[in-house]
């Protein structure tokens, strides 16, 4: 086997939430320079597709999973409820960790059940087929920073597994305080892309991937920069950048020393 | 899909370090269970507690990954030669086309949960010293891995609650047939902690007697811990009979509920039969079926309902639970190996602490080991979320 393997897919769909890009639509107009980055919280929309009950108690890091991987889909143009799904996070629900914590160091160390549950890595993962009645297969992987690559990386093996589309979802958001300054992740952020094996109507790019080294790319405006570096699943946001400009072009996303992702995009 | 060589594994947990005191607690119907003596904890349960983990620190430029979970790791990484094993591959293939991909649910997250205890009432900072990205973080686990076996390869940890080391399998194996590596270390690793305990005490999971899986009278699970490790590799010409190969694996989602599965085990059902399509085999083809079988009321009876609708009962099948406890995110890897031994060793694995099977549950359910040839395995795990994953293992000859 060649050590140069590449893997490759099409991009059919892509979303994304993050601090002053609240979808794609406007992100892409940010990223490709024609509209100035103006930081703001990250809006996470209310998890319409989950019932009633769920939808109020659904945390950011559910809401910002949903919302980027439910905006991928309905740009490709692909039924959630039928697509594989692959979750990239550093960490679950930092929000219910601290509360979690707090009251297993209480004299009544006696937790909740939805506490529990809301404790898990692949809580996204379980809600986001609940929501969408998806039985496929889906997949919770962490790799703290390296988080978004291991992501692509996994839904591009599957593809090539399969033969079939898979979205892949790669999102985080902030820990409070105390973890927060030992992890400090300022906010919620998700990108969501659509994948599919092979060239359809809504493809937009091409992607191959392999794995190298050298530096990591960097991004021009500074508050973009600092987005990429402070919020694990904005790493990708390179990846992004060059659909937005539609030249594509190769660059390297941050993977897991010696190795970083390298990327090339073709658009279609 | 092409099979791949299980070439190495063991398993370190409450039965004893490495695959021989797990293979005798098979044969003989031993238990590692034992009820808790954790100060406090206010939870009438039985454990699967490994010993001795409290007097054994990472140290030196590994100090940062000090907790119990990467101590656990490393306990079973140095059992049944697999270090070496896996430092071959290395020589072999270079550093970089070996993968690391790990499962575990809870990580290294009692250090934090005992960091807090140190924080004033009133709240402030967490004590100096806590290290997150070495053990608190969902990766520490792979990364602490790849660091101690000096690994550049591909890694992430799975984290889908008690499947994830199945899953684990599953990602591994599609890295190997993408080719960007040419061998992985997988499997999982998840220690006990106060998240675990107290979370399946208060869905009312935990048993307040040795967990006894499909029996009739079954109240709940003992939490285990665990560190399970294969070398997956692809096969060569010159494998022996023995060889035990990854045929296929399944995994789907339930779409139904956070805690509790399908009531007629839907995903459980479509997760085994993707094992199938995957091996190229049908339900005649297996010979022993290792259950996720947790001794909760729900997960028993949801699974043997999908085995019974897939399988009638012409297949023997066990959960072997009894022995170790349900080790959760290592519970998948760890039954792997049980899978791979059950074959090496011609053995039925019986249900230890199971006294009478659940009439209800239409499945041939072993109770006692005994002696039987089997060319084909499978092995379920299935997690909160709706997360299931079953695997099959087969000979090479």
């Amino acid at each position: 086997m060649s050590t140069d393997m590449s893997l490759s897919a099409w991009i059919d769909g892509i979303g994304l939430l993050a601090p002053g890009l609240p979808d794609w639509t406007h992100g892409r107009a940010v990223l490709a320079g024609r509209e100035p980055h103006v930081p703001a919280p990250t809006v996470l929309p209310a998890p319409m597709v989950l019932p009633a009950n769920e939808r109020r108690r659904a945390s950011r890091v559910v809401r910002v999973a949903l919302a980027s991987g439910l905006a991928a889909l309905e740009q490709a143009g692909l039924d959630p409820s039928s697509v594989a799904a692959v979750f990239a996070a550093s960490t679950a629900d930092g929000h219910n960790c601290h509360a979690l914590c707090e009251t297993l160091a209480s004299s009544d160390q006696r937790v909740s059940p939805t506490r529990f549950h809301n404790s898990l890595h692949n809580t996204p993962a379980g809600y986001w087929s609940i929501a969408t009645g998806a039985m496929a297969a889906s997949q919770s992987l962490a790799a703290y920073d390296a988080s978004f690559a291991a992501g692509l990386l996994e839904a591009l093996v599957q593809i090539h597994a399969t033969a079939a589309p898979c979205v892949l979802i790669a999102y985080d958001a902030e820990y409070p305080e105390p973890i927060a300054s030992l992890r400090p992740i300022p906010d919620a952020a998700g990108i969501g892309l659509a994948l599919s094996p092979q060239a359809g109507p809504r493809s937009v790019a091409r992607v191959d991937i392999h794995l190298g080294d050298g530096p990591v790319t960097t991004l021009g405006t500074p508050s973009l920069e600092t987005l990429r570096t402070t919020i694990p699943a904005l790493r990708g946001l390179p990846l992004l950048q060059a659909l937005a400009s539609g030249s594509g072009g190769e660059f390297a996303v941050e993977y897991l020393s010696p190795l970083s992702l390298h990327i090339r995009l073709t658009p279609c | 899909m092409t099979p791949l060589h299980l070439a190495h594994h063991t398993v370190s947990c409450c039965a004893g370090d490495g695959l021989a005191p797990l293979r005798a607690a098979l044969r003989n119907g031993s238990s590692g269970l034992r009820p808790h003596r954790i100060e406090g904890l206010g939870i009438d349960t039985w454990i699967g507690e490994v010993p001795g983990l409290d007097d054994t620190a990472l140290t030196s430029v590994m100090a940062g990954f000090d907790c119990r979970n990467n101590r656990l790791a490393r306990r079973g990484l140095a059992a049944d030669g697999f270090e070496d094993a896996v430092r071959s591959r290395i020589a072999r293939h270079g550093a970089r086309r070996v993968g690391v991909v790990l499962g575990t649910s809870t990580s290294g997250i009692l250090s934090t949960e005992l960091a807090y205890r140190q924080r004033p009432p009133e709240g402030g900072p967490l004590p100096a010293g806590l290290n997150y990205p070495g053990t608190h973080s969902t990766y520490s686990l792979a990364d602490f891995v790849r660091h101690w076996l000096a690994i550049e390869g591909p890694a992430c940890v799975v984290s889908t609650a008690c499947s994830s080391s199945a899953k684990a399998y599953a990602t591994a194996a599609r890295l190997i047939h993408a080719g960007l590596i040419d061998a992985a270390v997988v499997g999982g690793v998840d220690s006990l902690c106060f998240t675990t305990l107290h979370g399946f005490a208060s869905l009312e999971l935990t048993s307040a007697e040795p967990c006894r899986p499909y029996d009739a009278a079954r109240s709940g699970i003992s939490i285990g811990e665990a560190a399970a490790f294969g070398l997956l590799e692809r096969t060569t010409d010159s494998l022996d009979a023995d060889a035990v190969l990854l045929l296929g694996y399944g995994e789907s989602s339930d779409a139904y509920h956070m805690s509790s599965p399908h009531p007629e085990g839907l995903g459980a059902r479509m997760a085994m039969e993707g094992a199938l399509a995957r091996a190229g085999l049908s339900p005649a083809d297996i010979d022993y079926i290792n259950l996720h079988g947790t001794a909760t009321h729900n997960n028993d009876a949801a699974e043997g309902c999908a085995v019974a609708g897939l399988f009638g009962s012409r297949v023997a099948a066990s959960s072997t639970k009894g022995i170790t406890g349900h080790t959760l995110g290592a519970a998948g890897a760890l039954e792997i190996s049980i899978s791979a031994v059950a074959m090496a060793d011609g053995l039925l694995p019986g249900s230890v602490h199971t006294r009478s099977p659940d009439p209800s549950i239409p499945i041939d359910y072993v109770l006692t080991s005994r002696g039987a040839p089997l060319r084909h395995v499978m092995s379920n795990s299935f997690g909160f979320g709706g997360s299931n994953c079953s695997v099959i293992l087969g000979r090479a000859g």
